[in-house]
């Protein structure tokens, strides 16, 4: 027991105790979890490892990382197909069980307290100690911008290792040699053009140990990574047949709406006679944090929860916005440092406490809370009964959706049946189980009765637990057209702390998101420090889209930029000069040339740059505005990034587009703030993102020099906000510090 | 009380406040049509009434004697999508695809009316319709399209 605690501990700590060394025997370490398809193999049907399955009818591979829209149902799929020989479309694709066997192995890559570009000795000890710790706690989860780099080998692996054990079973069957045969189109072929399907081999390969570490094609030898694919699900989600969670149904279910404490609290009291006076409202439930309501179909729930009156327990955080402002502020002090995350030369010396005004540049940035708010909203059909609990919903962490369920109905873990569905998005949303615990908390008090919980968008916004608020002070000197020192401190609550909470997973030691996108920033400034300070008694935060570097990255970069033009440089350039690694100043001339940087722009028109590395991958942003007579208009927009190789060009290219569009969004009208301890924006007529009429040109480009393969998710959107912002001031003269922008100019 | 979906005739018993949204997922099973606001801001749920784009959250089921509807089931199937959706799918429009069906139901109807709308009129018919995933760059490329390929 003291093991497994002290793993998870190592894992969450995400430093310098993994670097300590992580105690547990090499046999616990190197035996892999067993594959979850070996359990009730139908006869007939061969599985090699967790990923391919074959029957007499058809191939199926196994994608466990969820699809919220970022295409990785595709992209797994094709990294398999591709070594497998499989005509793209010709096979099926499922999600897959919850299981350990699909722990991510590239997770352990972004805990650790080393820069991306880190490869010491120590740095990769950090890396493969947090790495085995994931491995033990068979942490599944789609993340992170993990999918890639996750899968790029292991996948491709677990392709060569099912096609050569096919080839294997083809040599049995025909008393060839396996290296007289090749494959392709989904059969093994024979010298003579013979050609045998796999689905015909299944039966016999079943029987054969397969072929292990069999060698990878070289990428020149690629039919389909690396080129534009259709994705798998494009047709249905361009006819509406798609089936996400929330349009599943399940014989013989219920509905159910749900009102949940605003505060995060208790149900103080509450009337119910308005809600059980509705002709079509069956039962009022209480469930934990709240109350549920049983009708006849969605609406009528919706309808019933609407109506209840409750009172609430206050919240455990400052009831109104001000206050959380305010705690931030507080919390500059020695007492709360999670830890000085860069120190380099003499940050004290550089920039004395007791310089002139004159000498030194100070300034103050605010970062707020923002709402998830995928379109899908939340969404789960449970079931319960003696047999245990099955469930129907789109998650983001299988098996803490298990997790979540056995809480909620003292049934083991075990006995959770999870169907992963397609995600209408997500953003970090569906990393969170308590829509899960309260869909679960309902069908146990209604056992026998499958019910599907859909929440209201209102319920949807009440209760998220929005991206972390953060506030940056930053002092600076230039010197002879140079920016020569930098000190940074950032103030936020610690998200990792937040969100491990929720799961029941203890964490401690400094939190890396705090200053994620600052710390770890590729500028060589002389002296240039960074320290995060943890605020506590703030509202619960969660993963938001790149998490960590959409604050601190805004910050260093507005920062940044002030002090560059202080120095008299220009933005661009002066960032070229302090580039300290050839990827980050790669990008940065790349974005460069794309936007024309160097042209002039007649008045009221301006450029603004900025360049943050989140999840390994720096990515450059330009944009330009025009400052019209209706307000800001984001005219353009260039991106220049390097993720190594791309598996799907035109994938690439929307979701990088998609990541500049809502981090735009966001940075122009987004923030979630409390009053009266509830979120004050309820829905997306006030949390509204970006509209089509606003949307810039956006032009893409990956340098793939990067000497690892990275994921593009989340990267394209912490450099969105510096880069309008320090567009704005270009083109107006106005420097903004706070976000959403829309508090202090106006955007056409 | 009867109405049209899809061509096909239906006069089920229905609460009159119930949202048409509702009606079509729940009561007539067809869920290709979206529940994202329930209050008129994302078009997740656009349907056409009688010819036009509404959102079907904001059309009560008392109001639909005699209406026709068509939903993003009705425009095409997989097998013989309409224009719009083949545009749609040639393009890679969908990320998470959830606005989408809101999104082509949109456009749909605007192409009907302008077959060849300019930049400004798509930016006008479109902007109600939200996507969190930020496929806007892709929606008005695939709207320029389906506007060519009508034009032959
Ligand atoms: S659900 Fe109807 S407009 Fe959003
Ligand atoms: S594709 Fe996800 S909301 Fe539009």
């Amino acid at each position: 027991m003291s093991l497994r605690k002290f793993t998870r501990r190592a894992f969450l700590v995400g430093s310098a105790v993994i670097a300590g060394g992580v105690a547990f025997g090499v046999y616990t370490v190197r035996r892999d979890p067993e594959n979850p398809l070996a359990e009730d193999l139908p006869e007939g049907a061969a599985t090699f490892n967790p990923w391919v399955l074959i029957d007499a009818q058809k191939v199926t591979l196994i994608a466990p990382h969820a699809d919220k829209g970022q295409g990785v149902m595709s992209v797994q799929a094709a990294l398999l197909a591709e070594e497998m020989d499989l005509d793209w479309g010709g096979f099926e694709v499922s999600f897959g069980s919850p299981a350990k066997a699909y722990w991510n192995t590239a997770l352990g890559d972004d805990s650790v307290p080393f820069r991306a570009s880190d490869d010491s000795r120590l740095a990769r000890v950090a890396r493969g100690g947090a790495d085995i710790a994931f491995k033990l706690l068979g942490m599944q989860v789609t993340g992170g911008s993990t999918t890639v780099p996750d899968s790029f080998d292991k996948l491709r692996e677990a392709g060569a290792m099912a096609r050569e054990t096919l080839k294997a079973a083809a040599a049995r069957r025909s008393g060839l040699a396996v290296a007289d045969l090749g494959t392709e189109s989904g059969a093994v072929l024979l010298p003579d053009g013979t050609r045998i399907p796999y689905t015909e081999l299944a039966a016999e390969a079943a029987a054969i140990t397969p072929v292990a570490a069999p060698a990878l094609r070289d990428p020149s030898a690629w039919r389909l990574l690396g080129q534009p694919m259709q994705r798998l699900d494009i047709v249905e989600k361009s006819t509406g047949t798609a089936r996400y969670g929330i349009d599943l149904a399940v014989e013989g279910m219920v509905h159910a709406a749900v009102r949940l404490s605003p505060h995060r609290g208790v149900v103080l009291s509450y009337d119910d006679s308005a809600a059980r006076a509705l002709p079509y409202v069956r039962q009022v439930l209480q469930i934990p944090g709240g109350l549920a309501v049983i009708a006849d179909n969605s609406w009528h729930a919706m309808q019933g929860a609407e109506a209840l009156e409750v009172e609430w327990a206050p919240a455990a955080y400052p009831p109104e916005q001000a206050g959380h402002w305010q705690r931030l502020a507080d919390s500059f002090t020695e007492d709360a440092l999670d830890r000085t995350w860069r120190n380099d030369g003499d940050v004290q010396a550089a920039l004395p406490a007791d310089a002139p005004a004159a000498e030194v540049l100070a300034a103050e940035y605010r970062s707020p809370y923002v709402a998830h708010a995928p379109l899908e909203p939340l969404s789960a059909i449970v079931r319960v009964d003696d047999a245990g609990v099955e469930i129907w919903s789109g998650h983001q962490m299988p098996r803490e959706v298990q997790k979540a369920a056995a809480r909620a109905t003292g049934i083991e873990p075990e006995q959770v049946r999870f169907h992963n569905h397609l995600i209408g998005g997500s953003f970090g949303h569906r990393l969170e189980p308590e829509f899960i615990s309260h869909a679960s908390a309902i069908a146990n008090q209604l056992r026998g009765t499958p019910v599907k919980l859909i929440y209201r968008r209102e319920e949807d916004f009440a209760t998220d637990f929005p991206r972390h608020i953060a506030m940056g002070r930053g002092r600076g000197a230039v010197r002879d057209g140079q920016v020569v020192a930098l000190d940074l401190q950032i103030a936020a609550p610690s998200v990792t702390r937040s969100q491990m909470g929720r799961l029941g997973i203890p964490a401690a030691g400094p939190d890396n998101q705090i200053p994620a996108g600052a710390w770890n920033a590729p500028y060589a400034i002389p002296d240039f420090r960074v320290r995060a300070y943890a605020a506590e008694g703030l509202a619960p935060v969660s993963s938001w889209r790149a998490v960590g570097a959409n604050g601190a990255g805004f910050i260093l970069e507005g920062f940044l930029d002030e002090l560059i033009l202080q120095a008299g440089a220009d933005p661009l350039a002066e960032r070229i000069r302090l580039a300290s690694d050839p990827v980050a100043r790669g990008v940065l001339e790349a974005v460069g040339k794309m936007s024309g940087w160097d042209g002039v722009l007649p008045k009221g028109r301006g450029r603004g740059v900025a360049l943050v590395e989140s999840f390994g991958v720096p990515v450059a942003e330009v944009v330009e505005v025009t400052a019209t007579e209706g307000g800001i208009r984001i005219d353009k927009v260039f991106v220049a990034c390097d993720v190594g190789p791309v598996l799907d060009p035109v994938n690439f290219e929307n979701l990088v587009q998609g990541g500049v569009v809502f981090g735009l969004g966001a940075a122009m009208n987004c923030e979630i703030t409390y009053a009266g301890g509830a979120a004050e924006q309820t829905n997306f007529d006030s949390h509204e993102g970006m509209r089509l009429y606003q949307c810039p040109e956006i032009h893409v480009q990956s340098l793939g020099q990067a000497a690892k393969i990275r994921g593009i998710g989340e990267p394209p959107v912490p450099p969105t906000a510096p880069a309008l912002a320090n567009a704005i001031f270009a083109a107006t003269g106005q420097r903004i510090r706070e976000l959403p922008l829309y508090r202090h100019i106006d955007f056409a | 009380m009867s109405f049209t979906v899809n061509g096909a005739l239906h006069d089920p018993e229905l609460d009159p406040d119930m949202p048409l949204l509702w009606v079509l997922r729940e009561v007539l099973g067809l869920p290709g049509t979206k529940y994202g606001c329930g209050i008129g801001a994302c078009g997740a749920c656009t349907v056409h009434l009688n010819g036009e784009a509404v959102r079907a959250c904001q059309v009560l089921a008392g109001d639909l004697d005699g209406a026709e509807i068509v939903t993003i089931e009705g425009l095409g199937t997989p097998e013989a999508p309409h224009p719009v959706q083949a545009a749609w799918i040639e393009t890679q429009v969908a990320q998470c695809g959830y606005c989408q069906s809101g999104q082509i139901m949109q456009a749909a109807a605007l192409l009907a009316a302008t077959p060849a709308p300019t930049d400004a009129e798509i930016d006008e018919a479109m902007s109600g319709n939200l996507c969190r995933c930020g496929t806007y760059p892709r929606i008005r490329a695939a709207i320029r399209r389906a506007a060519h390929t009508a034009e032959g």
